[in-house]
This record gives structure tokens, C-alpha cells and sequence, in this order.
């Protein structure tokens, strides 16, 4: 049930003054030591935010697509690092329980998980298979009555934080491409579960990514996502719940977007060339032009594909045009960010730099903007037939 | 013991204020409102005594138009157990709210009122006190510490040059410094939980006050622009304008 729109501006409204009072203070440490506060996190887990799209039935708030959008917005106010933390509990990490999961799987997992105690991560990349997930080779064989799952995933946000992987291993060796694959939840403590060394990344220090490692790790049958029914049609909830997470993704590019307009706006309203403010110049006013627009065009785009997704009248692939809109524009606009910025954009004190190194993930995970075009072209020639 | 904790809607602190083209008033057309900052110290103060066994009951309240609600939904959503708002045509002047709160006091018989020290909108610091003189009550204003020790309720309180400690026979009125306390933020799962908790509504009448204006607003404008800086090349000559110029020397 949708929320009545004054506990949802309440939701916002704490949300912002967290982020705003809270983490931007913390933006250039965080960045600097790689690392957020403990407190911090803990801080986030008693404000409620690694719960927002599990069900109220779980612990969670049970927020719509729209409504984690808007809150989502919000936390793109800052470094995207912070929103990391709370990411995969509310997106890639926790959805495929929600949408796919048995009932005995939700009441283990989800209220851990909508309380921060547990984090987990989702895990489908590996070495040979990134934009052609279907093509995954870690494997799952029945041994006794359970599986025993080898490979390697990478690229595993919070792969170091969590406690729960939903790994994707083939479990039909004969069948071609994305069938033949099943999700299962994987504790991280599994005998024969290692990770590798932190990733070096361009940008989003705080956040962390790693390699997964699985050597003979045994898992009962009842880690198997959704039970035997589900068996060889985990690509199917990996799909449906990286649809879910464009949207999020999405949002968060706007709130990046809103965030290095205004500072951007502010910049030009100060700094002094030529005898006046910089954003006197029709040439910067521009660019702040530019992006206001955009921002606004993607903004209003998610929300309405949002609605759409709640609604279940999206066939369209909604998510995917304002995943591949939202997140280009988020490039361009911090792009013209360092450039209204000039000099100062470059340098790591003001901070627009590592925004602009940030967002450039955006437009790589969750389907690089190449696979969200052909997911949209797919979709469109699908309704023509 | 229950503790009645008196808030306010105001201007978000963040939001640059401007005045209305006439001089009339501040400008209240959608701009962000919120709690006051005092009366957030108010409710947390209430709160921390529950949560610590002092106190049994959090009841907050309000006085104004029916959109304080909001406010009174933060205050639940912080942990207040209830609310109740007396609903006016906009905000009355600080004695009406004082005689409203007072005929709430003596519906509820709290045996604590918490107020913020000041609105942070017309900064008038006196409905507290107002109301502890209509009440009968004992009062501890700009409070930094508050303790409830049976029926006495020991308040630090921050006066000129220091500190002074004062002993209140309950019931007693308790007005917020800002070294009270500092405000949480409401949880999330909390904002939701607090649709579900009782907000009464009542009318100046059903509490018979009569709401009047016994302050008469002239005018309103915003302050001076600041000026430019200058800068001066000695010690000497900053001196010197301190003294001569500015006069704060
Ligand atoms: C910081 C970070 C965090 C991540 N977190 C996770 C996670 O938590 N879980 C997880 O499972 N994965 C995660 N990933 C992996 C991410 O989803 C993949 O990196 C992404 O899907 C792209 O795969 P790839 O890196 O193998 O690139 P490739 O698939 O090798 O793509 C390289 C280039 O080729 C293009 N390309 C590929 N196929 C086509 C095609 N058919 N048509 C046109 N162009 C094509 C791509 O668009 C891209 O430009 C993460 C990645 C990063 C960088």
C-alpha cells in the first residue's frame, strides 16, 4: 500500500537532514581512508535505511519503487559510497529473496536484512561473464541432498562486508546460455568460501568490491532460491532484480545530478572573472542550463517509470531507458561541473573531481548503457511482432 | 510520572527567510516548516526520561492551524506516545498559547511541562514562562540537565557567568537550552509507526480561552545587507576602526 504523502515527506525529509547534517560532513575522510565509520553505518542501520524495500512483514518499510526512488534521490546528495553500504540490502542483494524467495528463506533472511545485521551481496559476475551473465560458469551439483558450488564471481559489492551471497551457478551443465542457471543463498561463512583482495576503483572509496571465491562449498537444498520448483530459473530473478535496481541506480543519479548543480550554481554565483560572477557569463549559464534541464528530464522520467513498475503496466523496458538516460546525464552534468569549477573542479579539495569519478560507475554495473540499449530495442521490437 | 511537551511549527532552520513585499509579515508561502530546534531538544528530552524510567508518559502538543499535525507526527515518530492539537487560525501570541496549554495542563495533569526556551521564528522567549505563572508552577528555564528525583525535579540551568542548579516541586515547568540534549533522528520504521498513534484535536472553546491579540506587528524587515569588507594594512588602523568606527572597542 502506497504511503499517505506526508509520512513519505517525513521519510524524505529525515533522510535529507541525515545525509545532509550527517555523511556530507564525512565526504573527503571517507574518500581519503577508504572507509566509513562503524558508527556511521550503525548510525544508518537504527535510522532504518538498510530496510526501505524489504516488506513491512519482515521488518522493513516495504517502500514502492517510487517511494525508495524518492528517498533514494536523497541519498544521492551525497557520496555514493554511503548509499553503497545500504545498496545490496535494498536492491541486488535483497529483491531476489523478496520477489523469489520461499517462505522459511524471507523469515530467515529478510528481517536480518532490513535491519543491517546481516549484508548481503549479489553475486552473478565472474572473469568470462559480465554483460553476458547467462554465460556463467560457476557450477552447482547435487551432492547428497544438497549442492556443491565451485567458480569464481567478481566484482562483488560488499562481497567483504556480507554475510549472504544469492550466487547464480550453473545447475544444468547441458543447457545453453542463461538456462539451466539457479540462484542460491550462500552464507558467507560456507566452508571453502574465500574472498579475494579488495578491488582497486576509480572512484567510490568507502564502498568495496571483491572477487568470490567457491571451492567445493556445500549448501543444503533448501539454499536453492524459491526451493525445487525454482530449480534452473535463477537467471529469471537475476533479471527481474536487476530491473528493480535500475530504477534505484537511476534515482541515485539524479540525487548526484541535483547535488553537483547546486554546487556547481553556487560556484558561478561567487567565483569572480573579469569583474564579475563566472555564472554572469551566458556561456556558463549554459551549462547550468544544460544540466538543470537534464536532471529535471531524468528525474521525471524515473518516477513515472517507477509508478509504471508498481502499477505493472511497464512493458517497455522503462527502467532501462531511465537507467541509460539517468546515468549518461549524470556524466555530462558533473562533467560540466569540473569545467564551470575550472581549475578548483580538478582538484581533489573541492570534491567535484570525485564526483565525477563516482558517477562514472553508474553507466557500467547493473547492465553497462550498451545492454540497456539493446534491452530497450529488444523490448520495442517484441511489441511490434 | 507524564511529561507534556509543548512544540511549535516553524520555518526549517535551513530556509533563508524573506519578508513580505508590504512589510507585513514573513513570508510563509510554501516554504519548508519544521519543528522548532528547542522543542526538538524538548521532545528528546521527554523521551530520554521515558526511556530511562523517569517518566511513564509522553504526551506532546501543539497549538495552531491543523498543518502543526506534521509536527506533532515528528514528535510521535521521536517517541512521544500521543498528541494532541489545539487547533487556531493561525498562531496566536504567546500569552493565548500560554492560557490554551494551561487549560491542556489541567485536562492532562502532567506532572512535567517541557518547553523550548524560544521560537526560533519571533524569538520571544516567554511562552514557558507565561504559562508557568497561569499554572502556579515552579519554573527551571534554559536548562541544560534535567533530573526527576521522586517529586522533585533537579534542573541545571545555564544563567550569565555559569551554572546554577534549582530544585522544582512537581508539577514543574522545564524550558530547553541547546546543551540539553542533542535531538536523534526519527527512525524510519518510527515516521511509519507514527500514523498509528492517537492525535486528539481540540478547540480553544472546548478548553474555554478566549484567543486574542494583545501585540499589534507594525512592521517587518529583513536585516541590513551585509556590507563589503575592507581591508586594513596595520594593526594599528584595525585598532583604531574597532575603536573609532565600530565602537566595540
Ligand atoms: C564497482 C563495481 C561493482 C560491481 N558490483 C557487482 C555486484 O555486486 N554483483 C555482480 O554480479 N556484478 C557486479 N559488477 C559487475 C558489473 O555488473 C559488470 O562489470 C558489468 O555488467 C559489465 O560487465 P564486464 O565488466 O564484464 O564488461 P563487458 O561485458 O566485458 O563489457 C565491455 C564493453 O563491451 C560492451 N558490450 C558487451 N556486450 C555487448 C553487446 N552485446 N553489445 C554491445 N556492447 C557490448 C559493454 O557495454 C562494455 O562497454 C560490478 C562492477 C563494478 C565495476
Amino acid at each position: 500500500m502506497p504511503l499517505d504523502p506526508s509520512t513519505l515527506e517525513q521519510l524524505q525529509t529525515t533522510v535529507r537532514r541525515f545525509v545532509r547534517e550527517r555523511l556530507v560532513p564525512l565526504e573527503a575522510q571517507v574518500a581519503r581512508e577508504d572507509r566509513i565509520p562503524a558508527e556511521v553505518v550503525q548510525e544508518m542501520r537504527e535510522l532504518g535505511l538498510f530496510g526501505l524495500t524489504v516488506p513491512e512483514a519482515y521488518g522493513g518499510l516495504g517502500l514502492n519503487t517510487e517511494e525508495e526512488c524518492k528517498v533514494v534521490m536523497e541519498l544521492g546528495w551525497t557520496s555514493p559510497a554511503f548509499r553503497s553500504v545500504i545498496g545490496t540490502n535494498n536492491g541486488i542483494g535483497s529483491q531476489g529473496l523478496v520477489m523469489d524467495g520461499t517462505d522459511a528463506q524471507k523469515e530467515y533472511w529478510l528481517p536480518r536484512m532490513a535491519s543491517g545485521e546481516v549484508i548481503g551481496s549479489f553475486a552473478l559476475t565472474e572473469p568470462d561473464a559480465g554483460s553476458d551473465a547467462g554465460s556463467v560458469r560457476t557450477r552447482a551439483d547435487r551432492q547428497g541432498d544438497g549442492f556443491v558450488i565451485n567458480g569464481r564471481k567478481r566484482y562483488i559489492t560488499n562481497a567483504p562486508h556480507a554475510q549472504l551471497f544469492t550466487v547464480f551457478a550453473r545447475t544444468d551443465q547441458d543447457a545453453p546460455g542463461s538456462r539451466g542457471v539457479s540462484a542460491f543463498l550462500v552464507p558467507a561463512d560456507s566452508k571453502g568460501l574465500s574472498l579475494g583482495k579488495p578491488d582497486k576503483k576509480m572512484g567510490q572509496q568507502g564502498a568495496h568490491v571483491c572477487d568470490v571465491v567457491f571451492e567445493d562449498v556445500f549448501v543444503p537444498a533448501d539454499a536453492l532460491l524459491g526451493g525445487e520448483a525454482a530449480l534452473h530459473k535463477g537467471f529469471l530473478t537475476a533479471m527481474k532484480t536487476l530491473d528493480r535496481g535500475r530504477l534505484h541506480i537511476s534515482a541515485l543519479a539524479v540525487g548526484c545530478a541535483q547535488r553537483l548543480i547546486e554546487e556547481a550554481t553556487r560556484y558561478a554565483a561567487e567565483r569572480q572573472q573579469f569583474g564579475q560572477a563566472i555564472g554572469e557569463f551566458q556561456l556558463v549559464q549554459a551549462m547550468l542550463a544544460d544540466s538543470a534541464t537534464e536532471a529535471y528530464a531524468a528525474q521525471t522520467m524515473v518516477l513515472d517509470a517507477a509508478r509504471r513498475r508498481d502499477e505493472g503496466t511497464d512493458n517497455e523496458a522503462l527502467a532501462s531507458r531511465s537507467k541509460l538516460f539517468a546515468t549518461e546525464m549524470v556524466g555530462r552534468v558533473a562533467d560540466r561541473a569540473v569545467q564551470i569549477f575550472g581549475g578548483a573542479g580538478y582538484m581533489e579539495e573541492y570534491g567535484i573531481e570525485r564526483f565525477y569519478r563516482d558517477v562514472r560507475l553508474f553507466r557500467l554495473y547493473e547492465g553497462t548503457s550498451q545492454i540497456q540499449q539493446l534491452i530497450i530495442a529488444k523490448a520495442l521490437l517484441k511489441n511490434i511482432k | 510520572m507524564k511529561v507534556l511537551v509543548a512544540i511549535k511549527r516553524v520555518i526549517d532552520y535551513n530556509v533563508k527567510v524573506r519578508v513580505k513585499a508590504d512589510n507585513s509579515d514573513v513570508d510563509l508561502t510554501n516554504v519548508k516548516m519544521a519543528v522548532n530546534p528547542f522543542c526538538e531538544i524538548a521532545i528528546e528530552e521527554a523521551v530520554r526520561l521515558k526511556e530511562s524510567g523517569q517518566a511513564t508518559e509522553v504526551v506532546a502538543v501543539a497549538v495552531g492551524p491543523s498543518q502543526c499535525q506534521e509536527q506533532l507526527r515528528t514528535a510521535l515518530a521521536l517517541g512521544a506516545d500521543r498528541a494532541i492539537l489545539v487547533e487556531t487560525e493561525g498562531f496566536p501570541q504567546p500569552l493565548s498559547v500560554a492560557k490554551l496549554l494551561k487549560g491542556v495542563y489541567d485536562q492532562e495533569q502532567p506532572g512535567l511541562v517541557i518547553f523550548g526556551k524560544q521560537s526560533i521564528d519571533a524569538d520571544n522567549n516567554q511562552t514557558g514562562q507565561m504559562f508557568a505563572a497561569l499554572a502556579g508552577l515552579g519554573q527551571g528555564t534554559f536548562a541544560s540537565k534535567v533530573e526527576i528525583a521522586g517529586d522533585t525535579v533537579n534542573v541545571t540551568r545555564e544563567v550569565d557567568g555559569g551554572l546554577q542548579t534549582v530544585a522544582l516541586k512537581a508539577p514543574a515547568v522545564v524550558t530547553t537550552d541547546l546543551r540539553l540534549n542533542e535531538p536523534r533522528y526519527a527512525s524510519l520504521p518510527n515516521i511509519m509507526k507514527a500514523k498509528k498513534k492517537p492525535l486528539d484535536t481540540l478547540t480553544p472553546e472546548a478548553l474555554g480561552v478566549e484567543v486574542k491579540a494583545t501585540i499589534e506587528t507594525l512592521r517587518v524587515e529583513p536585516p541590513a545587507e551585509r556590507q563589503g569588507g575592507i581591508k586594513v594594512d596595520s594593526v594599528e588602523a584595525l585598532v583604531d576602526k574597532l575603536k573609532n568606527e565600530a565602537k566595540v572597542i
